[in-house]
């Protein structure tokens, strides 16, 4: 019974200090990975790949827009299991996983939205369509604000965390109602103009760079939830010993280096 | 947060048997009706602030649309039906809030009823007070929109299903938010994605009867949401409350 099913590192990471040290150590590493994919992506997506031969060069922002509305759902998914388990396990570094999340996938929706308007507007001939997948995505930045906007409004940051992350739970049970409830409303008014995905497949040449671009967020958003949790851990053990040892050396540290 | 006497006073009378003096689920429920409605009789000025609320926002939009008949009555069901949630949602802030602030809510949780079926009863309440007046005045802003006469029943059969909906799914968002300092705003915030589904399908039943298209579907999306939400949304509700109290 005492023997438990959860590795030993697990245990071993979620200590605030550990995590600390680890987060600071591999921030860098995972940083400079997605720059180096970013960049091999963008140059495949908007040099090597062809124009296409309806769009032109105008669907050269999908290299853009699509990664960002992976990541947009894929962190949802994220911040709500981490969610779970502060929910249930009382983790405080899932806590501040769950809520560090939350800003960067707004802005990964932030971003999906304004690229999609930006390419909708020379293809579409308009900004904005209530089409069910661009609703969706709406709704998705909606619920993303309603988390970020409960965990800033408590006194207290670990119960704003656990409400947040409530919020987020409740958010995952509402997106798919939302998506299939929007798809609903927009037959019964009228049928789908565009189809955005319509083509069954995609061209090789066009396929890698964007593969490679949904590597580069994927790791920029590690690169950045860790920079991100470090600091949260920060303010919230500012009371621990760790931390008092670590702002102690921190000083001999900038006494050696040249002023 | 627990007081000791108020915590030991429980299980002390079950132990001396006096059974009859244990409220029931039931005797709990009626208690917390009528002590709700005794407060919202006492400060019985405020249940008409929704209304005008309400009145107020329909008087205005034949100002700002003109006041062609025509054009009134197409989107009449659309706007009123924004117009009820937009008015059920200063009132569902109140919700919890001063209950957790006079230290009610820590006696629900301690109490022996379980703490899903007080939070359905706060609903029930709730809905009686501010929603129903809301729905009684339907047929008067109707008239002032020109909604057609066939429509109405409708109007009011889907209101009746989405307005407790509506009440159910804010019950857990005012509940997260009563621990907070301040809300408002974050409310409509929060909210607003769980809304849409439920707009989607009330305004769908209106603007099918409108057209003389069959409506019973969307109607009928809407009851099945409402009982899966009787029984899963005090439940959330608890959570989000045992979240507010603990410190």
């Amino acid at each position: 019974m005492s023997r438990s099913y959860i590795p030993h590192w697990i245990h071993w990471l979620g200590s605030p200090p550990n995590f600390y040290r680890f987060a600071g150590a591999w921030r860098p590493w995972l940083m400079a990975a997605a720059l180096a994919a970013g960049a091999i992506g963008l140059y495949g997506g908007l040099v090597l790949a062809p124009p296409d031969y309806q769009q032109g060069d105008a669907y050269r922002i999908i290299f853009i827009h699509v990664p960002s509305a992976w990541m947009s759902l894929a962190i949802y998914a994220g911040m709500a299991v981490a969610g779970l388990i502060a929910l249930v396990w009382r983790v405080k570094l899932a806590e501040v996983i769950a809520m560090e999340s939350a800003p960067i996938g707004a802005a990964f929706t932030l971003v999906t939205l304004v690229t999609g308007s930006l390419w909708g507007k020379p293809m579409w001939g308009t900004w904005w369509t209530w089409d069910a997948r661009l609703t969706s995505e709406l709704v998705l930045l909606f619920l993303y604000l309603g988390v970020i906007g409960l965990y800033h409004a408590f006194e207290d940051r670990r119960r704003g965390a656990r409400a947040a992350s409530l919020l987020a739970l409740v958010g995952v049970v509402n997106l798919p109602i939302v998506h299939y409830s929007v798809q609903w409303w927009n037959t019964l008014h009228q049928g789908s103009t565009v189809d955005l995905f319509g083509r069954s497949s995609i061209a090789p040449s066009m396929l890698w760079p964007l593969l490679v671009m949904a590597l580069a967020t994927h790791l920029y958003y590690f690169a950045s939830i860790l920079g991100r949790a470090r600091t949260d851990l920060l303010s919230l053990e500012s009371g621990k010993q760790w931390v008092r040892e670590l702002v102690e050396e921190q000083p001999a540290q900038r006494q050696g280096a040249p002023t | 947060m627990v007081s000791t006497p108020s915590n030991a006073l429980g299980p002390t009378r079950a132990r001396q048997g006096q059974a009859a003096r244990t409220p029931t689920a039931w005797h709990a429920c009626r208690a917390l009706l009528r002590r709700d409605f005794v407060l919202a009789w006492r400060r019985r000025g405020e249940l008409f602030l929704p209304l005008l609320y309400a009145v107020i926002v329909t008087a205005l939009f034949p100002f700002a649309l003109g006041p062609d008949p025509q054009l009134l009555g197409r989107i009449a069901g659309g706007v009123l039906l924004v117009i009820v949630v937009l008015a059920m949602l200063p009132a569902l802030d109140s919700m919890f809030r001063s209950d957790l602030e006079d230290g009610t809510l820590e006696q629900w949780l301690l109490a022996p009823q379980p703490l899903a079926l007080l939070a359905l009863t706060r609903v029930i309440a709730h809905w009686l007070t501010t929603v129903l007046p809301l729905l009684v005045v339907m047929p008067l802003l109707g008239a002032l929109l020109d909604l057609p006469a066939g429509v109405l029943p409708v109007l009011l059969v889907a209101l009746l299903l989405a307005t407790p909906l509506l009440a159910l799914l804010g019950s857990v968002l005012s509940a997260l938010a009563a621990g907070a300092r301040r809300s408002g705003i974050l409310l409509a915030l929060m909210l607003l994605p769980l809304a849409v589904p439920v707009v989607i399908f009330a305004a769908g039943a209106i603007a099918a009867a409108q057209s003389g298209m069959p409506y019973l579907a969307p109607l009928a999306w809407l009851a099945a949401a409402l009982a899966m939400a009787i029984v899963l949304a005090p439940l959330a509700c608890a959570a989000a409350l045992r979240i507010a109290v603990e410190s």
